[in-house]
């Protein structure tokens, strides 16, 4: 259940629409059914159609770069504590304008897996959030369930309850939080490399280059993504075969390492279910231990330690070693 | 009409198995998916397989033909092959509908013989739907989901499987298990058609209509102001074609070996920025008539050149993919109005 609700929001966007301190804000529209918002753009005329839920789990960071080129007023965006490192690091990359956005802190609770929702049925009438989900079902009845069976993957192990930016908060600011969101990572590093690589190559098997990963990435911010792009050499609309499964998620990895935030966005959007945080959070963890602790978008304007260079970094040498003695 | 107890449905799919390639959905940890029956494999008892039989006719990429170069010399690789006969166990009733949309792309002159080949071969098995769910809307394009248009239809009711061949080839394969299934008569089966009905009514899609959309409506829709709302968060991924049974669009690009060429095709999608892309440029030039080519090919171009057949079939894997939540049950609320309710 989350401590705020539609009213407070709304509440809070007409206050500082009728101020002018914003013209328009991003927010979440309501769907056909509980589960399928949609981020739109508001205006006084139709906040109406404003909805907020525990299916509210879009990042609106990376909406921000389109939106501020919009208009030179600001716009409002509601941010939850993870999107407040995306929204960061976007501004250490000059992505888009801080002086045209008005951000307002809310707390979050965790956001709903409506995949693990259908895990209990697949014939969904409507889910009422609180403690115990109350899941009305078409032909079984109601079904209940503890809500932190549901929660989504990235809210069981959310990082920060912390908001690392804004212009002003809506309730008490949380904090960075111990997660174990590195346990499933050390458990593959546990493994042998053949059954690292059977379990990937299990997992990619099912990728259908939708590429919705790529695009909903706060940090993949290209204006054309080389696999987009076909004077690169390496545009691709689907895996010829399972050395290109793999080529398009390595090379992502390696793109957003130090800069990807663990905001979960592309796990959350994979239709196929793929466990995309991992990747990241490998590399996440290795940028610890290899240069110390990083928190990508934990302030603007901090230079990832891939991008940086020390007299104390590590040799690529001694990397590597330990990597293969890890 | 033949029927088995469903305790015995392994021994019927080892059978079938034995005399053919037989294609079923399996429980993945990312859905139900299409794979090949080997013995100890359980069917999937989800609704929806999370993407459809349409694959297993026009795969994501397959080679079409290869060449071999030598100097100056080119050497013209046929690689197509006549396929034996398969079975794809339990289609929904949208995507068995699905491929007959895909038959009047593909079967038209100039025929695509790499899709005929598997669709003259395929056996299409199709359970009718005895537990919907809140995305479905077949019934809003005229599919019937308790009588599937399919080579053979299958029924759960009572602890029975019933088969119910329709063609000549589904009265094949259902004689060709005879020894494992008996004789019944319609009427278990009558019950459980009407038991879909009676749920199909009770959908929460159960009233939306089409008719607002079909031939002759591209100069009522392609200019509306309200493509600009609908696509306004789209990001333009490409999941809602990818996953629909109906889109067909594909790309062929060359792959140089070094001694040869490989020719390759693979689905496009219409969401995409290079989609269709020609020397004189990209015509779609934003996401907006990117997502607007996608949904008026299903409700308004695809029916004005096939008969008014659309080129949806409601199956509802577009609202459960798409990553903001859009989808063509919006579009068709939203753009068809009162007509839509
Ligand atoms: S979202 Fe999932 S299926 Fe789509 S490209 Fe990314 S990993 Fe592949
Ligand atoms: S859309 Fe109709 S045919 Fe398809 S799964 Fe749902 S009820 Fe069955
Ligand atoms: S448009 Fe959506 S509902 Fe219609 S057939 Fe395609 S995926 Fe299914
Ligand atoms: S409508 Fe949804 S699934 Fe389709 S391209 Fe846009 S964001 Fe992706």
């Amino acid at each position: 259940m989350q401590e705020i609700n539609r009213e407070t929001l709304i509440a809070k966007a007409k206050e500082l629409l009728d101020a002018g301190t914003v013209d328009r804000l991003l927010g979440w529209k309501r769907g056909e059914f509980d589960w399928d918002v949609t981020p739109a753009v508001f205006t006084a005329d139709n906040l109406g159609e404003f909805v907020y839920n525990s299916f509210c789990g879009a990042n609106f960071s990376k909406y921000l770069i389109a939106e501020t080129r919009k208009s030179e007023k600001k716009v409002l965006v509601f941010l939850k504590p993870c999107d407040t490192y995306s929204f960061n690091q976007l501004l250490t990359e000059h992505r888009f304008d801080r002086e045209r956005v008005y951000a307002v802190g809310i707390p979050c609770e965790g956001m709903l897996d409506v995949a693990k929702i259908r895990g209990l049925s697949d014939n969904v009438a409507s889910v009422t959030d609180g403690e115990t989900v109350k899941i009305e079902t078409l032909w079984d009845g109601e079904i209940t369930s503890e809500r932190e069976k549901l929660l989504a993957e990235r809210c069981l192990n959310c990082k920060s309850k912390k908001h690392v930016a804004y212009d002003e908060l809506i309730g008490e600011d949380g904090d960075v939080l111990d997660s174990h969101r590195f346990d499933e990572v050390e458990r593959l590093e546990s493994l042998t490399p053949d059954e690292r690589y059977a379990f990937w190559q299990n997992e990619l098997s099912r990728c259908i280059r939708c590429n919705a990963c790529r695009d909903v990435c706060p940090a993949c911010t290209c204006e054309k993504c080389v696999f987009d792009n076909p004077n690169s050499g390496l545009e691709n609309k689907a895996a010829a075969n399972e050395f290109e499964e793999k080529l398009f998620h390595i090379i992502r990895a390696f793109h957003v390492a130090g800069r990807c935030t663990d905001c979960g966005e592309c796990s959350r959007v994979c239709p196929q279910h793929i466990p995309l945080h991992l990747l990241n959070r490998k590399f996440i963890r290795d940028i610890d231990n290899f240069y110390g602790e990083y928190q990508a978008g934990a302030e603007v304007g901090s230079r990832a330690p891939i991008v940086n260079f020390t007299t104390d970094d590590l040799e690529p040498s001694e990397a590597v070693r330990r990597d293969e003695n890890a | 009409m033949r029927k088995l107890s469903l305790e015995r449905l392994d021994a019927l799919l080892s059978s079938i198995s034995e005399k053919m390639p037989l294609y079923l959905p399996v429980d993945t940890d990312g859905g139900a998916h299409f794979v090949r029956f080997q013995s100890g494999l359980k069917p999937s008892e989800k609704l929806l397989p999370s993407k459809s039989a349409k694959d297993i006719f026009f795969p994501q990429s397959e080679e079409l033909v290869n060449f071999k170069v030598d100097g100056k010399k080119i050497e013209i690789i046929d690689i197509r092959k006549e396929c034996e006969d398969f079975v794809v166990w339990g289609v929904t009733p949208c995507d068995a509908k699905a491929l007959r949309v895909l038959d009047n792309v593909f079967l038209a002159e100039p025929i695509d013989s790499f899709y005929k080949n598997r669709r003259d071969h395929g056996i299409i098995v199709s359970l009718a739907c005895a537990r919907p769910s809140e995305t479905c809307f077949c019934q809003t394009f005229g599919i019937d989901a308790a009588d599937p248009d399919c080579d053979v239809a299958i029924y759960k009711a009572d602890g029975y499987l019933y088969l119910s061949p329709k063609t000549d080839k589904g009265e094949k394969l259902v004689a060709s298990l005879a020894d494992l299934t008996e004789d019944t008569d319609e009427k278990p089966v009558e019950d459980a058609k009407n038991t879909i009905r009676e749920r199909l009514a009770k959908l929460p899609l159960a009233n939306l209509k089409a008719d607002a959309f079909g031939a002759g409506k591209t100069s009522k829709f392609f200019d509306a102001p309200e493509w600009s709302e609908l696509s306004e968060s789209c990001l333009g991924c490409g999941s809602c074609t990818f996953h629909c049974p109906t889109c067909q669009c594909y790309d062929i690009k060359d792959i140089d070996t070094g001694h040869g060429v490989i020719r390759q095709r693979c689905w496009d999608s219409c969401m995409y920025s290079e989609f269709t892309k020609m020397s004189a440029g990209q015509p779609r030039l934003t996401q907006k008539e990117r997502f607007r080519q996608r949904f008026m090919h299903k409700l308004v171009y695809y029916p004005e050149r096939y008969n008014g057949l659309y080129s949806c079939v409601g199956c509802g894997r577009c609202l459960r993919v798409c990553p903001i939540g859009m989808n063509i049950v919006k579009v068709m609320k939203k753009l068809g109005g009162n007509e839509n309710a």
